[in-house]
C-alpha cells in the first residue's frame, strides 16, 4: 500500500476516534464505519485501529475473522450472499447457488476477476418463512428462484 | 499500580480474600459430595475442592491467568441446575449441593477428553511433552482406550518454526487459550489470539504471519503454560551433540543461576532444590570441555552497568548534561530488550548499553579465554544453559559478534539440558557434586541472585553503594529485602551518605530504584516514564518473565507463583552461603580487569566487547 492510501486511512481512523469513544468497546462500530468507506479492513488499518484503541492488532484481526460481514481482504463492488441453511436448502437454495457459481465462474467466498461481484454462502438470515433468501449489498430478496436471482445479480453494476 | 486486567469482569477470578468475612452471610453452608462444609462466600467450587483435597481436572485453568471456562473439563453437578457447571468459574453464593464425580460428570468429562483427542493430531511417543502433558494425563485419568469420536490421521497445519525461540505446532492445540491469556493479559505483548469461529477456530498470530515476523518478544511464557506441545522451544540439542562429538571443537557450557535451582524438577524433585554441583558433573560427563559459571559474567555486568549508572549520574548532576537519560533501565533480559525495541523504540536511550551476562560471557570466551588458553576462537563452541527462550533469539542477533565470531553459538533451555542429561543415561540427583572450571568458576552471590526478580538491582546496589561510600550497603547480612518478593512493581531507595571524594557530588542523594517483572508491569513503568512520573528515579530493573529468570520460558513445566517462590528461595539461600557476595570483590573480576579490560569498566575495550546497541523495531508489521 502506498503512502497516499495510508494517509487516507490514517485520516479516516483519526476521524473515527473523534466520533467514538477511543476504547476497545468501540471496536465494532469503528470497523463497520471503516469497512463502509474502504470496502475492507486492510492489514495496515487493522494495526492502526488497534494502536489507537490500545489493544493488540491480533485482537482486531480476531474480531474481523469472527464476524462474517467484516472482511480483511478486498471484496467486489457487490456482495451477494445466499443462505445455505437447511430450510433454504430444502426450498432450493443449492440450485440457485450452483447456477450463480456456473454463471459467474466463482466459488463461494471468491470475487470475479473484474471486481464486480463477491459471492458468499451465509448460515441464516432468520427468514426461513420466506426462503430461499438472498442478500445483495445489504438488501434482502425473499422467495427467490434461479431465474429471479440471476436476473437481480446481472442487473448489478 | 497495576491497572485493571483486560478481561471482562465476568472472566476475572473470584477472590475470597477480598470478602468481608465478619458479617452475616460471609460464609455459606454447602454439601460437597455429601460432606457438609462452611466456605467463604464467593469462593469458586474449584478452590473449595482443592482446599478439601478433591481433585478436579482442569485444562484451561491456570493460577497465573484469568478464568476462561472454555475447556469444560472441570464440570461438576450442582443440584438444582439443569446443566453441569464449570467448577473454575462457579462462585458459591448460596447453600448448594455439589457432586464432583457422579456418573453424569464422569461421562461428560470423558466425552470432552475424547472430543479433544478427535482433533489432536500426533502420537504421544513422538512428542516433546511426552509424560509431561496435561491432555495425556487426563486421557489416562479418564481411561481413554479408544478414540470414540475418531482421530485425525494427517497433520492439518504447518509447523511454524520460523522463530529462534518458540515453535508453534497447531495440530497439538486444544484451543484452551492459555497462550492467548498469557500473551495478552500476563505479558501484554499480544501476539496470539483465536481467529475464525466454530469448527474453524484456531490460535493465530496477526494475519497468520510467521512468529519470527510478528512482535513476539520470545519470552516463552506461552510455552510454560501450554498444556500440550502446541508451543515448545526451538531445540538446538542435536547441533550441540554434534559439536560435542567433533574432537576439533572446544565446547564450553556456561550455566545461568536459574537452571540449577529448577532442573531438579525435571528429575522428579520438588521445586527449590539446588543442583549446582550435580549439574556440573552431568555436563562434564556429557562431554562439555569446560563448564563455567554465568554468574561470573553477571558480576561483569554489574561492574559495567554500575559504572555506567555512576557515569550517567555524574553527567547529569555535575555536567548538567540534558542528553543523559535517567533512570537507567537494565538490559539483562532479552525479552524485555525486544519488548522496549518494539513498543517504546523512542525510549531506547534509557536502556543500559551493557550486554546481558550470556553475551558478555560469549565475547569474553572467544577473546580473552581463547588467547589465554591458546585455542583458536573458531574452534570454540559456546553453549549457554539458560532458563530462557529469548536467549535463543538474543544469541542469534546479528550485532552479537563483537569477538569476530558468533559470541554465543547456542542457547539451551533448562528443559533441553534435562533432556540431554536423560539421553546420556544420567540421573542428575544421584550424581556427585563438582565445582566449576577455572578461570571463570568463581562467582559472587550477587551474580547468583540475578536469577530472581530484584536480583540485578540488589547486586548492583551492593556494588554501587560500596563504590560510592566505601562502606557495604547498610542492610542486615547484605540482604536488601525491598528488592525481593513477588510483588509486580517494587520501589525503594537508599540514601548515599559520607561519600568518598570521587563521588562527593552524590552526597545526600536518595538513590531511588524500581524493580518490575513481567512485561505487563514493564508497560506500566514505561507509561509512567512517558508521563514524566519517573523524575527523580535513578535505576530501574525489568525482567520480562514473571518472577524473573526463575520463571523463565525455558524452565521446567509447570510454573506457578508458589513454584517460583521456592526456586527464588533456593537461589537466595545459595547466595547467603556464598563466600563472596559482592560483584566487585570477585577475585576473577579483579583479575580480568587487570589483565584484559585494562582501561576499566566502560572503557574502550569493554565498550567494544561488552556493550551493544539496539534496533528501533516499532510495532507495525508490514
Amino acid at each position: 500500500m502506498n503512502d497516499i492510501e495510508k494517509n487516507k486511512r490514517r485520516e479516516f481512523v483519526s476521524e473515527l476516534m473523534n466520533k467514538y469513544v477511543p476504547d476497545r468497546t468501540s471496536l465494532l462500530p469503528i470497523l463497520q464505519d471503516f469497512q463502509e468507506k474502504f470496502g475492507y479492513i486492510d492489514e495496515y488499518s487493522q494495526q492502526l485501529i488497534a494502536f489507537e484503541l490500545d489493544i493488540h492488532p491480533v485482537e482486531v484481526n480476531s474480531v474481523i475473522s469472527f464476524y462474517a460481514f467484516l472482511y480483511d481482504k478486498p471484496v467486489g463492488r457487490n456482495i451477494v450472499r445466499i443462505c445455505k441453511n437447511i430450510v433454504c436448502e430444502f426450498n432450493g437454495s443449492k440450485e440457485i447457488s450452483d447456477a450463480v457459481i456456473k454463471e459467474f465462474k466463482i466459488n463461494p467466498g471468491e470475487t470475479t476477476p473484474d471486481g464486480k461481484l463477491t459471492f458468499e454462502h451465509v448460515n441464516c438470515f432468520g427468514l426461513c418463512d420466506k426462503s430461499p433468501s438472498m442478500m445483495v449489498n445489504g438488501e434482502i430478496f425473499e422467495n427467490i428462484n434461479k431465474e429471479s436471482a440471476l436476473k437481480i445479480i446481472k442487473e448489478l453494476k | 499500580m497495576k491497572k485493571e486486567l483486560r478481561s471482562p469482569v465476568s472472566q476475572r477470578p473470584f477472590n475470597a480474600e477480598n470478602i468481608n468475612k465478619t458479617g452475616i452471610g460471609a460464609e455459606v453452608s454447602i454439601e460437597l459430595n455429601g460432606k457438609k462444609l462452611r466456605v467463604p462466600l464467593g469462593r469458586s467450587i474449584l478452590d473449595i475442592c482443592r482446599d478439601n483435597n478433591i481433585h478436579i481436572p482442569t485444562l484451561c485453568y491456570h493460577e497465573d491467568l484469568c478464568i476462561a471456562g472454555n475447556c469444560r473439563m472441570c464440570l461438576v453437578e450442582v443440584e438444582g441446575m439443569k446443566n453441569l457447571q464449570t467448577a473454575c468459574s462457579y462462585p458459591v453464593t448460596s447453600p448448594v449441593k455439589i457432586k464432583t464425580f457422579s456418573n453424569k460428570v464422569r461421562k461428560a468429562r470423558k466425552h470432552i477428553v475424547d472430543l479433544m483427542l478427535s482433533e489432536h493430531y500426533g502420537e504421544c511417543y513422538s512428542c516433546v511433552r511426552n509424560n509431561n502433558c496435561e491432555l495425556q494425563r487426563l486421557a489416562r485419568e479418564y481411561g481413554i482406550d479408544s478414540y470414540e469420536f475418531g482421530h485425525v490421521c494427517e497433520p492439518r497445519f504447518e509447523v511454524d518454526d520460523s522463530s529462534h525461540a518458540v515453535v508453534r505446532d497447531m495440530d497439538k492445540c486444544i484451543l484452551c487459550r492459555r497462550c492467548v491469556r498469557t500473551c495478552i493479559d500476563l505479558q501484554e505483548v499480544g501476539v496470539l489470539e483465536a481467529v475464525n469461529r466454530g469448527y474453524d477456530t484456531k490460535i493465530s498470530t496477526f494475519m497468520d504471519t510467521p512468529l519470527n515476523d510478528v512482535i513476539c518478544i520470545n519470552c516463552g511464557q506461552c510455552i510454560n503454560r501450554c498444556p500440550t506441545a502446541a508451543l515448545h522451544a526451538n531445540d538446538p540439542s542435536d547441533q550441540i551433540w554434534k559439536a560435542i562429538e567433533d574432537p576439533s571443537k572446544h565446547v564450553i557450557l556456561q550455566t545461568a543461576p536459574s537452571p540449577r535451582a529448577s532442573i531438579g524438577e525435571e528429575f522428579g524433585l520438588p521445586p527449590g532444590n539446588s543442583m549446582t554441583g550435580q549439574l556440573n558433573t552431568a555436563a562434564r560427563m556429557i562431554g562439555f570441555d569446560r563448564v563455567f559459571d554465568t554468574n561470573f559474567s553477571a558480576d561483569l555486568t554489574i561492574m559495567e552497568e554500575g559504572t555506567e549508572l555512576l557515569g550517567r549520574l555524574k553527567k547529569a548532576i555535575v555536567d548538567k548534561d540534558k542528553s543523559v537519560m535517567l533512570p537507567q533501565f537494565t538490559s539483562c533480559s532479552p525479552g524485555w530488550v525486544k519488548f522496549i525495541e518494539h513498543f517504546y523504540p523512542e525510549k531506547l536511550d534509557y536502556l543500559s548499553t551493557a550486554k546481558s551476562p550470556q553475551q558478555m560471557f560469549g565475547a569474553v570466551l572467544k577473546t580473552f579465554y581463547a588467547e589465554e588458553s591458546g585455542i583458536d576462537p573458531a574452534d570454540i563452541v559456546t553453549v549457554a544453559l539458560m532458563p530462557c527462550a529469548a536467549k535463543k533469539f538474543e544469541c542469534n542477533r546479528p550485532e552479537m559478534n563483537s569477538s569476530g565470531f558468533k559470541d554465543v553459538d547456542y542457547g539451551l533451555t533448562t528443559r533441553e539440558m534435562a533432556k540431554m542429561i536423560r539421553e546420556a543415561g544420567l540421573v542428575l540427583p544421584e550424581l556427585p557434586k563438582s565445582s566449576f572450571d577455572d578461570p571463570f568458576g568463581e562467582a559472587s552471590g550477587a551474580g547468583l541472585i540475578f536469577g530472581s526478580t530484584g536480583g540485578v538491582m540488589e547486586a548492583a546496589l551492593r556494588t554501587v553503594y560500596e563504590l560510592v561510600t566505601g562502606r557495604p550497603v547498610p542492610f542486615k547480612d547484605l540482604n536488601i529485602e525491598a528488592c525481593r518478593g513477588m510483588k509486580g512493581i517494587k520501589e525503594a531507595s537508599v540514601k548515599l551518605e559520607n561519600c568518598i571524594e570521587e563521588f562527593s557530588f552524590l552526597e545526600g542523594t536518595d538513590l531511588k530504584f524500581i524493580v518490575a517483572h513481567g512485561t505487563a508491569n514493564a508497560k506500566v513503568v514505561m507509561d509512567m516514564l512517558i508521563k514524566g512520573e519517573l523524575e527523580g528515579y535513578h535505576f530501574v530493573e525489568i525482567m520480562a518473565c514473571p518472577g524473573g529468570c526463575i520463571g523463565g520460558g525455558g524452565q521446567p513445566i509447570p510454573t506457578s507463583e508458589s513454584i517460583r517462590k521456592l526456586r527464588a528461595k533456593a537461589i537466595y539461600e545459595e547466595d547467603g552461603a556464598s563466600a563472596v557476595r559482592k560483584s566487585h570483590e570477585n577475585p576473577k573480576i579483579k583479575y580480568i580487569y587487570e589483565k584484559y579490560f585494562t582501561d576499566g569498566p566502560c572503557g574502550k575495550i569493554s565498550h567494544k566487547l561488552l556493550h551493544t546497541k539496539y534496533t528501533k523495531r516499532g510495532k507495525f508489521i508490514n
